[in-house]
């Protein structure tokens, strides 16, 4: 089976935002940029899959700028057997333009599989694997968080609102993975000499002009400092009062 | 799922590592950070080793990671120092493991063992399948190992051995010991596995240092071993002394690691400890402290690069080897004291590592040379005079 996951380089996940002098992007001097946390889920279950089978590979793909070739090492570093990094300055924030990138050099070769993680961690926008899946033609799961593979017939299952849906997938799809789907493993040492013999291309992103811009971004309003109304049961009113009135939970 | 740890880099050192050196060191890191720090307070509570993690330590292919052929990784040097800073960064115990099975004990046998004893034990040991022990420490030598007692008497096509040795990482676990012994007065090494009649390992209770780590003594009473046990192509202590050169070179980049993990568990102690209504970072004698101990790791950080790099050129000299690790063990030690000092109360608790980390480097600053001893070794080649001998 041909697989072809689609990853993403965020900023780290404990990395305090600060907005650039722009106030449109975000201040990239001194963060730590990761592997988006739900694309480890799709790399391990390709490796997985592949290993299963014992046959096929897996390409891993990203939009984004040089920089990224860290993340796609990983990844090969990990077992993938091939990188392909589509090349852009611009910070990819939206997913329609996004995925026409991405479908453009997918469209190239004959994949079965396509895994991406659910959204990815900086633009949170969960839009990317559908997009895809409609882009290609192929059929879509999303949040995926178990998989298995019989007959080469997929079964897949994903939380919905106070249940557990369970699908079957036949080839080609797109499945996007969620947390708990399994547990990323760590590059090891032999594979991270053995990722720099591997496959690894690049070429610019076929990125067509966005149909949107972002016009600003702003942090969060600060945190209020709280109030402490009074301790001890005689306090007991004016916390009701203040949660009914001012807070208006009850 | 991570631990918070922030490691020091106040100079930019990272950018003089290949990538793939940066790469592998992350790796550790994160596996340290998601593994091994969870349970290090427990098995230091208890005096365990986690010995679950074996495994994955060999399939992460930490042991032996500088050897090349038999399943080993063929890492750099700087590579195989960085993933000992980032493993005593979790403790110096499970250092202390990697640095005795790889450095002590898988290296001798690539080095001077037969095709046969390099089949038998190497790939598995670097799978973690096996795991060794390096036997020349005696309880009564210990900086003069010349002086061992323990002795081999051949008999035949067989080797008898006698004696005991001391202080051994991973003695009462092995399942093979490296064991250094004199055959007619010259001292040669003997591949003992474990279960051979007469030989016993005898852990060494109640430390207050390397709780999570095995130490021991080896007994030897009639060890009776074939003639293919002995390591064929070494003899002399330059044999035993060879491989304290690599583990001690693994000891200079480790202990920066222990160095790393109190500074910033102090530094951010001190951002967020409010005493007189001010967190105590704002004190100049915090700060004073603080700046001691980023300078003395950034210092400690470029010599051992540049001690990599010669060993990578072959031009480490044991006599660089022993100021690099002479200087990473007392600055790191001296850095727990002043972090113990800016955690206050609190750092004497094991909720803290720093403390743990102190007690580990009392060993470390001690063996495989102890500082003073490197000192001599230093000051020999300064002066050309030598004060041992």
């Amino acid at each position: 089976m041909e697989i072809v996951v689609c990853i993403k380089r965020v900023p780290a996940t404990d990395t305090a935002i600060k907005i650039a002098a722009d106030g449109k992007s975000i201040e990239t001097q001194g963060v730590t940029f990761e592997l988006n946390a739900y694309d480890e889920f799709a790399l391990e279950q390709a490796l997985r899959i592949k290993e299963q089978l014992n046959a096929g590979s897996v390409t891993v793909v990203t939009v984004g700028p040089k920089e990224a070739q860290k993340q796609l090492q990983d990844a090969l570093a990990r077992g993938a057997d091939k990188a392909v990094l589509l090349l852009t300055n611009e910070w990819v924030h939206d997913s329609w333009a996004c995925s026409h990138a991405l479908a453009a050099h997918i469209n190239k070769s004959k994949y079965d599989l396509l895994l991406c993680g659910r959204q990815a961690m900086d633009a949170d926008n969960n839009q990317l694997p559908s997009r895809l899946a409609a882009l290609l033609g192929f059929g879509c799961v999303t949040e995926v968080s178990k998989l298995s593979l019989a007959n080469g017939v997929f079964t897949a299952e994903r939380d919905i609102e106070g249940a557990r849906e369970v699908i079957e997938c036949k080839t080609p799809a797109v499945i996007s993975c969620n947390k708990g789907l399994n547990e990323p493993r760590y590059a090891n040492l032999k594979g991270i000499m053995a990722a720099k013999k591997k496959p690894y291309e690049e070429s610019p992103a076929a990125l067509p002009t966005s149909a949107m811009a972002i016009e600003s971004l702003t942090l969060p309003p600060a945190r209020k400092a709280g109030r402490i109304l009074g301790t001890g049961a005689a306090a007991v009113p004016a916390l009701i009062a203040a949660l009914r009135n001012e807070v208006k939970v009850l | 799922m991570s631990d918070q740890y922030k490691a020091l880099d106040f100079f930019d050192v990272d950018e003089l590592y290949t990538d793939e050196e940066r790469m592998i060191r992350d790796s550790i890191r994160s596996w340290v950070s998601d593994r091994f720090m969870p349970v290090i307070q427990e098995h230091n509570r208890n005096a365990t080793f986690p010995t679950h993690l074996i495994k994955e330590l060999g399939e992460m292919g930490v042991f032996g990671s500088s050897l090349t052929g038999y399943g080993c990784a063929g890492l750099s040097p700087i590579a195989s120092g960085l993933i000992c800073t980032e493993l005593e960064r979790g403790d110096s115990g499970l250092r202390s493991f990697v640095s005795v099975q790889g450095s002590l004990c898988m290296f001798p046998i690539h080095a001077w063992g037969t095709e046969e004893q390099k089949q038998k034990y190497l790939p598995k040991m670097a799978k973690g399948e096996l795991i060794g022990c390096f036997g020349l420490t005696e309880a009564d030598f210990g900086s003069n190992p010349g002086g061992m007692l323990t002795k081999a008497v051949k008999d035949g096509d067989h080797y008898i051995l006698n004696g005991s040795k001391y202080w051994i990482t991973n003695g009462s676990v092995a399942d093979v010991a490296v064991v250094w012994a004199k055959l007619d007065g010259v001292v040669k090494a003997f591949l003992i596995d474990k279960g051979t009649k007469g030989f016993r390992g005898k852990e060494i209770k109640n430390k207050f240092s390397l709780r999570a780590s095995d130490t021991s003594e080896l007994i030897l009473e009639d060890v009776r071993v074939h003639k293919s046990a002995l390591l064929p192509l070494v003899e002399g202590l330059k044999g035993p002394l060879g491989c304290l050169t690599q583990a001690r070179f693994g000891i200079s980049f480790g202990a920066i690691g222990a160095a790393q993990a109190v500074f910033d568990e102090a530094c951010r102690y001190s951002q967020i400890r409010v005493q007189f209504d001010k967190p105590i970072g704002r004190f100049q004698l915090v700060q004073n402290k603080l700046v001691w101990m980023a300078a003395e790791i950034t210092k400690a950080q470029l010599l051992c690069w540049k001690l990599g790099k010669m060993k990578e050129a072959g031009k480490m000299q044991h006599f660089h080897v022993s100021m690099a690790k002479r200087n990473s063990c007392w600055m790191a030690l001296e850095s727990c004291r002043l972090a113990r000092d800016i955690l206050g109360a609190n750092g004497i608790t094991d909720e803290y590592q720093t403390m743990r980390h102190m007690c580990n480097l009392e060993s470390v600053i001690t063996y495989e040379g102890t500082h003073d001893i490197h000192g001599l070794i230093i000051g020999r080649q300064l002066t050309g005079l030598d004060a041992i001998m």
